[in-house]
Parts: structure tokens; sequence; C-alpha cells
């Protein structure tokens, strides 16, 4: 371990100016996400922050005999028609504005001021996440009803799917590990290494005779034919990690159990399972945030079956169908992030230390 | 299945064996046709069924095989039980992976709805179509821009992490992106891309900085071709930095700290130590980062179907393949695009077999 660190101010800069670099965009999500709608459509969410806006001091009706068509004078400033319209400034900093068109307007007398955009809600969260329709008004004043995304049943639908998807193959890769590990069979060496070869094929190639045999047997847009998919495609790495941490394990323990009588089956539900729950964690973990945050195989299996559509597959059609309602997206995205994050950042150390054992991985 | 063994068979056993799998399969099968069709029941009622019946299911089954094998004669379980712990994961692995690369392969040889046998006249044609050549470039720009911007910066900001006594803070901030989904960073990085009329006000980030800076807003991924790639490419940068960063700087810390301190007292300055003792000392997590990440960009797809769907100019092997398949339905087409993604990691699948023939536990 190093004990001393050798920190300058250029070192600490620079990471300071990576780190907000890095944090930025998601910053920016986390903010539009609590605006308004109108205000994520009209202003970058920067201007919550205080910052100089042009504000009216003063309103009034233009002269009745003014011609908009020459150089006009008014409250001190000179322009044409177009320059008023969008606003000259006067000597002492203020700006006079010509607002709405050449018959029926008002004149504005506007100065910069220290302004903050500050109106959040919660508004978005309970329309991205309701099923039901709802009523939004735009700036005219127009109502109109939209349908709600329903972003809480493609939550569940995600916990559906993920669940399993971990425990399957979690589950699964153990007693195969276990197997690999602690038993000599014939061909054992064979099907070890087609797992070894099997940890790097694109999961492209498997995606279409699957999906040909799921629409024999009826399977497509089930749980059941994403949870077996995504077992299916993570199994190799589950096995070679469990395989490493299992076959690491001292010898000793597993013959003194063998000299008392305990079956291969006992073992490793006694013994074995317990002691390697670190490197279960650390799969499960990893098997986690692939399934929960995985496009392609839900939209391969699941398809247009909206009853069991995952969020991602949600997020993916909002931005099709309404890709400017950033107010929407920014909520969605959030909600879909929420889970994961928390997982991630409570068990970080088990997540990298599966990282660091499964960087083979494909 | 029947078995000629000598000694005592407790036929009452066998039977109750027989019907035990029997009402294991039953109880699979119903889980699995109500999973299957019912699309009315409530949500989370679904949710829990299928993690129990996922979970449950699985545990039921290895029971009740080796339960079943228990009475047999000692020698018949030695021969027996290896099959049961490994069978169920080798058997996934074939038919999900194995046997599908085997069968799309096939289907490449055919002609687009797998009628006529065509040769190479697939391979032919995504070396030959101009649209597939973008395609191959794009891959190659991903590739290129992707992996290696993920390795600098990786390391630089391990190496700089290194000497902080930030880094703490400083991993979890770069790590972060990793727990979001791709769909999620497509939105983030959408919205920091969003680009609205020169006369109002920008909403997304870049646009402001670029007019704030007195440039046009420009519609920076759908635009610029062939640089709007790049714009894509930063965001998986933006994603992965974090796992190169984690794994360059535990090999970091492994480095004995005498090394570099022995190297300063010789005269050697920071970016010497770095290029002549960093560098040297991590290349063997330095090779492996790299296929991860070359791995991982090579088979690209959720970024560029959330961003673009693939137009102006940025379809990658992944989405190419996916439009064949289900847009276009060219089916031979589709897979040869899924064998050329195979045939790119084969080099590093012979890898890890010859690194997994010299290990000595085998």
């Amino acid at each position: 371990m190093r004990t001393r660190k050798r920190s300058s101010a250029l070192v600490n800069g620079s990471l300071l100016v990576i780190c907000i670099l890095w944090l930025i965009p998601t910053v920016g999500l986390l903010v539009s996400s609590f605006r308004t709608r109108d205000d994520v459509l009209s202003t970058g969410w920067w201007t919550i922050l205080p910052h100089q806006e042009w504000s009216m001091v003063q309103q009034f009706a233009p002269p009745p005999s003014i011609d908009t068509t020459v150089n006009m004078q008014i409250a001190g400033a000179s322009g044409t028609f177009d320059q008023f319209r969008s606003g000259v400034v006067i000597p002492d900093g203020k700006r006079v504005v010509w607002v709405g068109n050449r018959r029926a307007a008002v004149i504005q007398i506007q100065e910069q001021r220290w302004v903050t955009t500050i109106h959040l809600t919660l508004q978005n969260y309970q329309d991205v996440l309701t099923g039901k329709e709802y009523e939004v008004a735009d700036a005219n004043g127009n109502k109109h009803t939209e349908k709600g995304d329903d972003l809480s049943g493609a939550f569940l639908n995600t916990v559906a799917v993920t669940v399993p998807s971990v425990v399957i193959p979690v589950t699964i890769a153990a007693f195969a590990a276990y197997g690999f590990a602690w038993m000599r069979f014939p061909g054992r060496k064979q099907l070890f290494a087609l797992v070894v070869a099997l940890l790097v094929v694109p999961l492209q190639i498997a995606l279409v005779p699957v999906l040909h045999d799921y629409v024999q047997l009826r399977l497509n847009g089930t749980f059941l034919a994403v949870w077996l998919a995504h077992a299916g495609f993570g199994l190799p790495l589950a096995i070679y990690l469990l395989y490493n941490y299992i076959s690491s394990l001292p010898r000793d323990i597993l013959e003194s159990a063998f000299v008392d009588g305990a079956s291969h089956f006992t073992i490793f539900v006694r013994l074995i399972l317990p002691l390697s729950v670190p490197a279960l964690a650390s799969y499960a973990i990893f098997q986690f945030l692939w399934v929960w945050n995985d496009y392609l195989v839900a939209l391969i299996f699941i398809g247009n079956q909206s009853g069991t559509q995952v969020l991602t597959m949600r997020l993916a059609e909002i931005i099709g169908s309404r890709g400017s309602d950033w107010h929407l997206l920014t909520a969605g995205a959030f909600i879909s992030m929420l889970l994961p994050l928390l997982v991630f950042f409570a068990l970080q150390r088990y997540f990298v230390r599966g990282l660091t054992a499964g960087s083979v991985k494909g | 299945m029947t078995l000629r063994i000598h000694g005592t068979v407790n036929l009452g056993r066998l039977v109750l064996s027989l019907l035990a799998i029997l009402a294991t399969f039953l109880i699979l099968w119903q889980g699995f046709l109500f999973l299957r069709d019912s699309g009315d029941t409530p949500k989370i009622v679904i949710a829990a069924i299928a993690v129990l019946w996922g979970g449950g299911g699985i545990a039921l089954l290895f029971l009740v095989a080796n339960w079943l094998i228990e009475p047999l004669p000692a020698k018949w379980i030695r021969r027996l039980q290896p099959f049961i712990f490994v069978g169920p994961g080798i058997a996934m692995v074939a038919y999900f992976l194995a046997i599908p690369t085997a069968r799309t392969f096939f289907a490449s040889l055919f002609d687009r709805d797998g009628s006529a046998f065509v040769g190479l006249q697939n391979y032919i044609d995504v070396f030959t179509q101009p649209a597939m050549l973008v395609t191959l470039r794009n891959n190659l720009l991903w590739i290129v821009f992707g992996a290696s911007l993920t390795i600098i910066f990786g390391l630089v900001i391990a190496t700089l992490a290194d000497q902080s006594p930030l880094e703490t803070i400083v991993k979890a901030i770069i790590f972060m992106p990793m727990a979001i989904s791709l769909v999620a960073a497509g939105i983030i990085w959408k919205f920091v891309y969003a680009v609205k009329d020169a006369a109002d006000s920008q909403i997304g980030l870049l646009n402001a900085v670029v007019v704030a800076l007195g440039g046009q807003p420009q519609a920076w991924i759908a635009q610029l071709q062939p640089w709007n790639n790049l714009f894509l490419i930063i965001i998986v940068v933006w994603l992965q930095t974090g796992y190169a960063m984690v794994l360059f700087s535990a090999a970091i810390k492994s480095i004995p700290a005498e090394i570099p301190e022995a190297a300063r007292i010789d005269g050697a300055n920071e970016v010497q130590v770095f290029f002549r003792i960093t560098i040297p000392s991590i290349m063997g997590t330095l090779i492996a980062v790299s296929t991860t990440v070359i791995i991982f960009t090579l088979k690209i797809f959720d970024i560029v179907i959330v961003m673009t769907g693939g137009q102006y100019g940025t379809d990658v092997i992944s989405t190419q393949f996916y439009n064949q398949f289900f847009v276009f339905r060219n089916f031979g087409l589709g897979s040869a695009l899924a064998v050329i993604l195979l045939i790119a990691v084969i080099p590093i699948m012979v890898y890890n077999l010859r690194q997994f023939g010299r290990r000595e536990a085998f």
C-alpha cells in the first residue's frame, strides 16, 4: 500500500475538470426530469442556476402616429422596425423592445437582472409512470389528453425478467462449476474448452435460430423466452468465473468431508455454496446489470408484445414516437437508472472483483 | 430408461422417482403455460410467480435428478452424477450458443428466404455493396476511436487518481455510467446534442456552448458525415472508461512502490516513469482490457439504434444485421453479417483456448 500521495494542484485540477465533464450529462438529465414541461422545452436546464436575463421594467403602447417603415425614435432609442423587434440598447444599459407585429404591439423597456427559473415538479414522473390518459395544457392554454407511457408496468416487467434471468444461470453455473472443479469424468476437458470458446461468441449469431425455435414453441413474447435466452447467453461467463473460484478452494476441506461420508450433493449445498458467496455475488451483480440494461435480447424475444415490454424497450419506443418530449424522456431514463445505480453503489466492491476476474468476456 | 443393475432394485422407489420427475415437469409445465398465456393477471402477481417459478424450478430439477440416482449402486452414481452437475449447463450453452452458431453459418450460405443455395454470395455482397461498405467503415471507426479513446482516458484517469487524495470519489464518478443502460445513455446524450432553430434558445448543452461562442447550432448526429459517428462513439467512451480505469487502477497499485521511486531518485520525470515503468508493468492488463473493449465496441447496437436508427451513414454491423433480418427480411445476408462478427473474434477465442490449454489443473 502507498501511504504518501504525491498530490499536486495540477493533478487535482485536471481530475476535477474530468469529473465535471463526466457528471454534467447525467446532472442535466436529472435536473430536466424535475422541471416543468414548458421550461424543459423552451430553456436549457442550466438556467436554474442564477444568470442574467432581460426582464421587463415598463410597458406602454407605441405612439399611434409612428411610422414603422422608417427609422423610429422610441424612449430615447432609435432604429428600424427590425432592430426594435430584437431590442435596441439605450445608454443606461436598458433596452427597448417592440413586442408584437406592426399593427398590434406593446413597447417594453427591459433591463438585465439576475434570475433563476426554478419551477420544480414531479409531474413528469407521474405522467411517464402511469398507464392511464392524462391532460396537458400547452403554452396557449389549449388542453389535450395524452396516453401515459406506463413505465410502472415496464418497471415490474423488468424486475420479472431480471430476477429469474440472474437466478437461473447462477444456479446452473454453480452446479456445473463444481462438477468441472471436483469431479472426474470422460470429456471433462473438451466440455470446459467449449465453455471457454463460447465466452467471446457474439450473441447476435445465436439470436435468429433461437427465435425460430421460439416461434415454433409459441414462446415468443413471454418472460420464459427471455429468461432462458439470458441464462443461455450468460452461462459461459458464469461457469468460467465460478469454476475459477470453486477450483481454488482448499482441497482438504472437501477431502475431510468425503471421509465423513458426505455425498457430492451434500458437500455442494452445505459447503461449497456458502463458501462461494463472494463469487456468486459478483457474477449475480454482473448479470443483473447486464440483463436490466439489455435492449437487444428483449427486442428480439419480446418484440411488440406490449404486456411484457421492459424499460429499455419502452424508452426506445418513446424516443421513436415522441423524441422531443424531453420532460418525459429524462424522467423515464432516470427511472430506468434508479435500481441499477443503487445496486451498483451498494455492491460496488463485489462488482469490481467480478470485472477483474472476468476481463475475457465477450 | 432401463438399466440392468446388479443387486437389488427397489421397484417402489423407481416408480416413485419416475412419478417425482413427472410431477416436477408437470409443475414446471403448468407454470410455463400460465406465464405464457396469462395476459390479464396483474403484473405484480406474474412477476412474483415468475421469480418463484424460474428460481425454484431449477433447484427442484437438480434435487429430483439427484434423488433419482441416489438408490443406484455407488459405481453408477459416480458415473452419472457428474452429468447431473454439468449436464444442464452444457446443454444450455450448446443449445443457445454452439448449435445456433452452426445454424447461422449454414443459413448464411442460402439466399434471402433460405430457399436456394448461393455459396459465398452473401459474403461477397457484404464486401461490395456500398451500404455495407459504409457499415464496415463505421465499425472500423468504432474500434479505432472507441477502443483507443477508452484506453487512453482510462489509463490517464487511473494514473492521475492514483496520485490524488480524492481517488475514491473520482473513481466512483467515472465508473458510474457503467451502471446505466445504453438506451438511457442514449437519452442523456441525445439531450446534450439536441438542436433547435438558430432563432430559439438552445436546450442542448453542446449547441448552447457553440452558440455562446458565436457559432451556428449543428445537428451533431445527423449532419457532418462521417464525423457524426464520432459523436456516437463519445457516448460509449463515456460509458466504458470507468471499466478500463478500474482495471488499470488495480494493476497500477500492484506495481511495487520501490520501482517508480527508484526511477525518480535516478532523475526520471513523471512522463518517463509513466512510459518506461507503468505501461510495461501493466501490459497484461492493457491487453486484456483492450480485447474486452474491442469486443464490446465491435458488437455495438443499442446506441446506434436509439440515436439514429442507423440513418445518416451511422449503420454498424449489428444494426445492419438487425435491419436485414427484421426490416428487409434478408435472412441470408443477415446471417452472413452475424458470421462476420464471429470471425472478427476468432483470434481472441483461439488465444483464450491456448491459455486454457496451458493450465496445469486440467
